[in-house]
């Protein structure tokens, strides 16, 4: 069966005077996905989600959204909602105002707005002036803007920034709904456990181009080296059983025992540990598939820093 | 497997009505705007209430020596002085930071993604500033006019011309005086507007109508050409004067409506045309810089240029226009229709200005400089006659006129006519109207 969908950019071009901000980016994102957008500081991700929220237009390049192509500023279809540089909330109105003002300028009901202020876990506060809201407080309120208007792409700027653990319990089980919904949600992160936790594909942007675009599981190479950290019942034993596979490179062996392995090499070194009858407490990455393709990805070569 | 999804969402548009309301709610929200509102709808009931039950009264204001006579003229001595101060600092806080808000809230992509539409946005924004401005305007007349009639009465006025407008005809020009004066103030809204749209979250955007009253206010106390001074909306602050004489002196309030209606135009123009090709995709912005005031100062310089340019061959007007000819007759008409009051008041027997046959001779600086101009050096000596009297009365005013034609006029003459500060009316002790008034002097050659 056939996927709709939601976001289908190519050879996007966007320049600022002599910065080429996006360069060639091409980005297909269907319905019903996470997409997350990641990139270094000054990668592009904040032009190209200002160009899927219609507030400029690509120099060059084809942009669809939901179907119908974008020619020109703010002409992107109904149904694309979100945020980019955080929301955009009034510090004189209460939550409940800041909703409803918004329901009242696109002349719907104000009947959802007790909904998606429930949704995004700020019923306690829906009558406070948003004014001593903190960060995580305007994110979830800005996401619950963005609900109110029942979108079909809804596309994010760092929605997690200054969420605690509850915030962030209450955004990513919005979005994992809204997408089980069919809604395509787009969300540009520097944090990458949040990527890994909601994102099934994910776009990787260096330099206004993008470096990788697929689903995570090919970007973190079986055969790829990484490092992981161990934690066993005997970390002396365990650190002979480690020197004795083919394949393992031992990085540190202090109390933690850290090595530098291939998925495959370390599929052989749980089993011996096992069969050497040492219980591993926790084997864990140092660093995480996605953020080590990532920094492989996007940080410059030697070549490239000498020249 | 992947496909374009087939339908083609509609985009539907914000219209201007729902833009309007959520600018209203948002400057509402405001507890600047709210203290605002609350205090032009309360502040000149106060003032004019306390003011007119002190013994002293605000004489260097025009109107303010009748506060105890009538209260139509507390809204008069209002408006004087919001000519000068309230109405800038008004505009300056509702349209000079009805854009600048949303730069230091960081908001304008919020706001363009929900309303799609920049050319929206500008009229919703214009839209709602002008009906806050228009709510604090119409709390200024009505509490204090409410105040005036409450405390002082609801009685004849005494126009610059001395002559008595009753209480309704007084009401109607005070309305009508207010009216005038929203033009200058929608003119300085404007400016307002394009100081807020291209100097951005600079406090420079939030004063610009302030700065530019100020300004004005400086020319028109300066001795500068009638075709100058009328062609800068300020003088539209002014100009109302005109109808409290007889006949009205229109013409200078009606070139002072249309310059100033020309510079809302014009001012509101400009900054539409500088939002609506903003870069919004750069949350630095701040303001349009050197660009903003090349096209936003350059054009109103070249609008003052021309207007300066077709007023003074339209009007006939030259230099300051305060001539010795007109001086006297402005002085002799005036005189004459306050002997007339200070007779009622004294229950002399009745006369008329035809029977008066006023006349004023006018010198100024002792004959060592031209009589012309504005000064504190004017000196005129009044003659009357009374029927039955052979001898005609004589009294010398001291006139301090200044350069917009307004005047103030210090009698000394026999002590039955302006020997004392009061008079002895069967109702009790009254201010003298011939001891000391204000009058005014039409700057253009003549009042159609």
């Amino acid at each position: 069966m056939d996927t709709p969908l939601a976001v289908r950019a190519r050879g996007i071009r966007q320049c600022f005077g002599d910065v080429v901000a996006l360069d060639g980016v091409e980005l297909t994102v269907p319905a019903g996905q996470v997409h997350g957008l990641v990139g270094p500081n000054g990668a592009g991700k904040t032009t190209l989600l200002g160009l899927l929220l219609g507030l400029a237009v690509a120099d060059s390049g084809t942009l669809e959204i939901l179907g119908t192509p974008v020619g020109r500023a703010l002409a992107v279809p109904e149904g694309v909602a979100g945020f980019v540089d955080g929301p955009g909330l009034y510090p004189s109105l209460t939550a409940r105002q800041n909703l409803a003002a918004l329901a009242s300028l696109r002349g719907a009901p104000a009947l959802g707005i007790d909904d998606v202020l429930e949704q995004v876990g700020l019923t306690d506060v829906a009558d406070d002036r948003t004014r001593g809201f903190s960060l995580g407080m305007r994110q979830r309120l800005g996401l619950a803007a963005a609900l109110l208007t029942k979108p079909r792409l809804l596309i994010l700027d760092e929605p997690s920034n200054g969420l605690d653990p509850a915030g962030k319990h209450h955004v990513y089980g919005v979005l994992t709904r809204l997408a089980a919904e069919g809604t395509a949600v787009i969300l540009s992160s520097h944090r990458m456990d949040d990527v890994e936790a909601l994102c099934s594909e994910v776009t990787i942007l260096s330099t206004g181009r993008v470096a990788f675009s697929g689903p995570l599981a090919e970007l973190a190479g079986e055969n790829d080296e990484l490092g992981y950290r161990i934690v066993t019942s005997d970390p002396r034993a365990a650190r002979t059983v480690a020197g004795g596979t083919a394949g393992v490179r031992i990085v540190d062996e202090h109390d933690v025992l850290v090595i530098a392995a291939t998925v495959p090499v370390l599929d052989v070194l749980v089993k011996r540990l096992v069969q050497a009858d040492i219980a591993v407490r926790e084997l864990a990455p140092v660093v995480s598939p996605l953020e080590a393709a990532f920094l492989a990805l996007t940080e410059p070569t030697d070549l490239e820093i000498s020249r | 497997m992947t496909a374009i999804v087939a339908e083609t969402p509609v985009v539907t548009e914000v219209s201007v009505a729902r833009g309007y309301r959520f600018e209203l709610v948002k400057l509402l929200s405001q507890w600047r705007v709210r203290l605002l509102v609350v205090a032009c709808w309360l502040a000149p009931a106060v003032f004019v209430a306390v003011v007119s039950r002190q013994a002293s009264l605000p004489v260097d204001t025009l109107f303010g020596r009748w506060m105890h006579a009538t209260g139509w003229a507390g809204p008069l001595v209002l408006l004087g002085f919001s000519g000068s101060w309230a109405l800038p600092l008004l505009t300056s806080l509702v349209a000079g930071d009805v854009f600048a808000s949303e730069d230091r809230l960081g908001t304008w992509r919020h706001l363009l993604v929900a309303v799609r539409s920049p050319r929206r946005i500008f009229v919703a924004k214009a839209l709602a500033s002008l009906t806050v401005i228009l709510l604090l305007v119409v709390g200024l007349v009505v509490s204090s006019a409410i105040s005036g009639i409450a405390v002082v009465g609801n009685r004849p006025l005494i126009g610059l011309d001395g002559h008595v407008l009753s209480a309704s005809d007084a009401a109607g020009k005070v309305v009508l005086a207010w009216a005038c004066a929203l033009a200058p103030t929608l003119a300085l809204a404007a400016i307002g507007l394009l100081g807020s749209v291209a100097l951005g979250r600079s406090p420079m955007g939030l004063l610009l109508p302030a700065l530019v009253a100020l300004a004005m206010q400086i020319v028109q106390m300066l001795p500068v050409p009638v075709a100058v001074r009328l062609a800068l909306p300020g003088y539209g602050f002014i100009s109302w004067n005109g109808l409290f004489t007889g006949p009205a002196q229109l013409k200078p309030m009606l070139i002072g409506v249309v310059v100033s209606l020309a510079w809302a135009v014009a001012a509101t123009a400009l900054a539409y045309h500088l939002f609506v090709r903003r870069d919004f995709t750069n949350p630095a912005h701040d303001g349009s810089g050197r660009r903003a005031i090349v096209v936003g100062a350059l054009p109103l310089a070249i609008l003052f240029g021309i207007t300066t340019l077709v007023v003074a061959p339209a009007t006939g007007a030259t230099g300051s226009g305060i001539e010795q000819d007109k001086v006297q007759r402005a002085l002799a008409t005036e005189f004459a229709h306050l002997y007339r009051l200070q007779t009622t008041q004294l229950n002399r027997p009745g006369v008329t200005e035809q029977q008066l046959q006023t006349s004023a001779a006018c010198t100024k600086g002792g004959d060592q400089v031209a009589a012309r101009g504005p000064g504190n050096d004017w000196r005129c000596v009044v003659s009357w006659h009374v029927p039955g009297v052979a001898a005609a009365g004589s009294a010398i005013y001291q006139l301090d006129i200044n350069p917009v034609g307004r005047y103030v006029a210090d009698g000394d003459g026999p002590k039955e006519v302006n020997g004392y500060f009061l008079v002895r009316t069967p109702a009790g002790d009254e201010p003298n109207p011939l001891w000391q008034f204000d009058g005014s002097v039409e700057l253009l050659p003549s009042t159609p």
